[in-house]
């Protein structure tokens, strides 16, 4: 009876340490805020009066989200991940990510991925879309969606930074944003983010924002710890 | 470029001239040389002319029916009619290039107009080699009918050494189209119908003359103004970009216009309803004398409102597996 016991225990723990719970084996994380100095782009209000069934979406007219900010100084949309270092490069993460349509805007504004994961784009409006991706490493190609259509599934197989425009409406714009890893976090609702399970090693964490550019950091994870890494961006007006 | 050819005479002068002092000679000719330099800082660059990088003619091939194209027999050709616009490196950086709206092709991005093939693949070598011989209406690309089957074919085989998709990607599968089916009213009703579902008309306009409420704000993938086809102008002899067939009009919306702001429809459409698209598009040629437009004239120029009808008993279980469709 109590080598019964003890042979489960040894067994929880060996499947535990092995496969189920990557989690407990590597709680390295690394987190923190982005931030900006300066004076960031004013944003324009969006005059959606030719697409009616979207400007009904709002109740207020929503702006153009170039540059997102939030109380403190924080500055949304910025894409961190771990652009070295990292040892488990190539492996396709399998969760599924979405890319919706709706009130004539994208949400979310920035879509990072996997290199080869696939993705599904989903028009929840009462309009019609193309979707027009403009990568240049990529494949372009160009597609339409009216309501009610089924979602379309897409994957890139190189890593790309790839502006997202709908031609029909001109004013939406988003990105995706393929990587080599599948560590990477989009600072939301204050600046935010988070990289968990992070084994032990040296990393670098690039954070990236689509009008003030790249900035890096390294950092070392040793254990079960939680490393704080802020990035702090030079905002300018136009 | 042309000012160093007076300096090579002014350097060989000297030289002859005093001959026994090369030292005074060799600091004179520094000193020109120098000069003429400055002079050059100053004066505008001149175009680039012939290949400054080594332009490697790689062994590329086109399959024409029974014509096989080869890369290196087109070098020539490339150079004389192609270059000037398209570029020595196919990059669309010819020197008439800044001067042309649209832009011609660049061919290292590998992302052509018209195609037989699904969006975002390589077009098959015949599109290839009827887009050479049809030209573009409403570009500057002409109709290159002075080409024999032969150097077309060489050309098709060329314009691939320029991008590596063709040596990584084959050229995607021609999408399939069915029998065109006879013109009725129904069909053009049904087009219009679709027409105005599929927001055609928000580039196009309602009348299809290129005058939608988006119209304005189009620029293609390289950010450069563009407009969307006006199917009202022209006689009856107007033409669309890739082609004046039904077939072709088929293929342009079912596989998109890559590169520009026509998305493809092959996800939305189901095949015969394109073909009813087809048919009301052909109205909007107002000046065209053809099937369509008669089959309209019949009906004193009135398209009636399209009613959902319950579909043939024949066409009923094809409908039933796709939800959706038939609308």
């Amino acid at each position: 009876m109590r080598s019964k016991q003890m042979l489960l225990a040894l067994l929880t723990l060996f499947v535990c340490s092995s496969l189920m719970c990557p989690s407990l084996m590597f709680a390295g994380t690394v987190s923190g805020k982005v931030t900006y100095t300066g004076t960031p782009a004013r944003q324009k209000p969006i005059d959606m009066s030719k697409e009616p069934s979207c400007a009904k979406e709002h109740a207020t007219p929503i702006s153009t989200e170039t540059v997102v900010t939030g109380a403190n100084n924080a500055l949304d949309n910025v894409v961190v991940y771990v652009s070295s270092g990292a040892t488990d490069e190539g492996q396709v993460p399998t969760q599924a990510i979405t890319y919706t349509q709706k009130g004539c805007q994208y949400i979310p504004h920035v879509l990072p991925m996997h290199v080869n994961q696939e993705f599904d784009i989903v028009n929840d409006d009462q309009t019609s879309h193309n979707i027009h991706p403009l990568p240049k490493v990529n494949t372009e190609w160009n597609k339409s969606q009216p309501p009610g259509t089924a979602p379309i599934k897409e994957k890139y197989d190189k890593p790309e930074f790839i502006e997202v425009k709908c031609n029909i409406h001109p004013w939406m714009h988003g990105w995706f944003v393929v990587l080599k890893t599948s560590h990477y976090d989009v600072s939301t609702g204050g600046g935010d983010f988070k990289l968990p399970n992070l084994p032990p090693g040296k990393y670098t964490i690039t954070a990236w924002h689509e009008k003030y550019g790249a900035q890096t950091a390294d950092v070392a994870i040793s254990g079960n710890e939680t490393k704080d890494v802020n990035f702090t961006f030079k905002a300018t007006a136009y | 470029m042309n000012s160093l050819k007076p300096m090579r005479c002014i350097r060989a002068i000297l030289f002859a001239t005093i001959p026994g002092s090369a030292i005074l000679g060799s600091a004179i000719v520094g000193l020109v040389f120098a000069a003429g330099l400055t002079a050059r800082a100053f004066a505008q660059e001149a175009p680039e002319v012939g290949p400054l990088r080594p332009l490697v003619v790689k062994p590329m091939e086109s399959h024409i029916g029974n014509i096989t194209g080869h890369a290196a027999d087109a070098k020539d050709d490339y150079r004389r009619y192609c270059a000037g616009c398209h570029g020595n490196y196919g990059d669309a950086n010819g020197e008439n290039a800044i001067w042309l709206d649209p832009k011609p092709r660049d061919f290292t991005i590998a992302t052509f107009k018209c195609r037989s093939t699904p969006t975002g693949t390589l077009p098959t070598d015949e599109d290839i080699y009827n887009a050479i011989g049809r030209g573009f209406v409403n570009s500057n690309m002409p109709i290159w009918n002075v080409f024999t089957k032969q150097e077309r074919a060489d050309l098709v085989a060329y314009i691939k050494i320029f991008s590596p998709r063709w040596e990584k990607e084959k050229a995607g599968d021609p999408i399939k189209i069915p029998a065109e089916p006879p013109v009725t009213l129904e069909s053009i009703s049904h087009g219009k119908a679709l027409f105005t579902k599929l927001e055609c008309w928000k580039c196009h306009g309602p009348a299809g003359q290129g005058d939608g409420p988006s119209a304005s704000t189009l620029t293609d993938s390289k950010d450069n103004p563009i407009r969307p086809y006006n199917f009202a102008a022209g006689g009856n002899d107007s033409r669309f970009k890739c082609g004046n067939t039904n077939q072709d009009i088929y293929k342009i919306f079912m596989t998109g216009v890559d590169g520009t702001p026509m998305p493809s429809f092959a996800d939305v459409i189901q095949p015969n309803d394109a073909w009813d698209l087809v048919h009301f598009l052909r109205t909007l040629q107002v000046n065209r004398h053809g099937k369509e437009n008669e089959v309209l004239m019949a009906a004193h120029g009135v398209i009636p409102p399209y009613v959902d009808k319950t579909p043939a008993p024949a066409a009923a279980p094809a409908d039933n597996k796709s939800p959706g469709g038939g609308q």
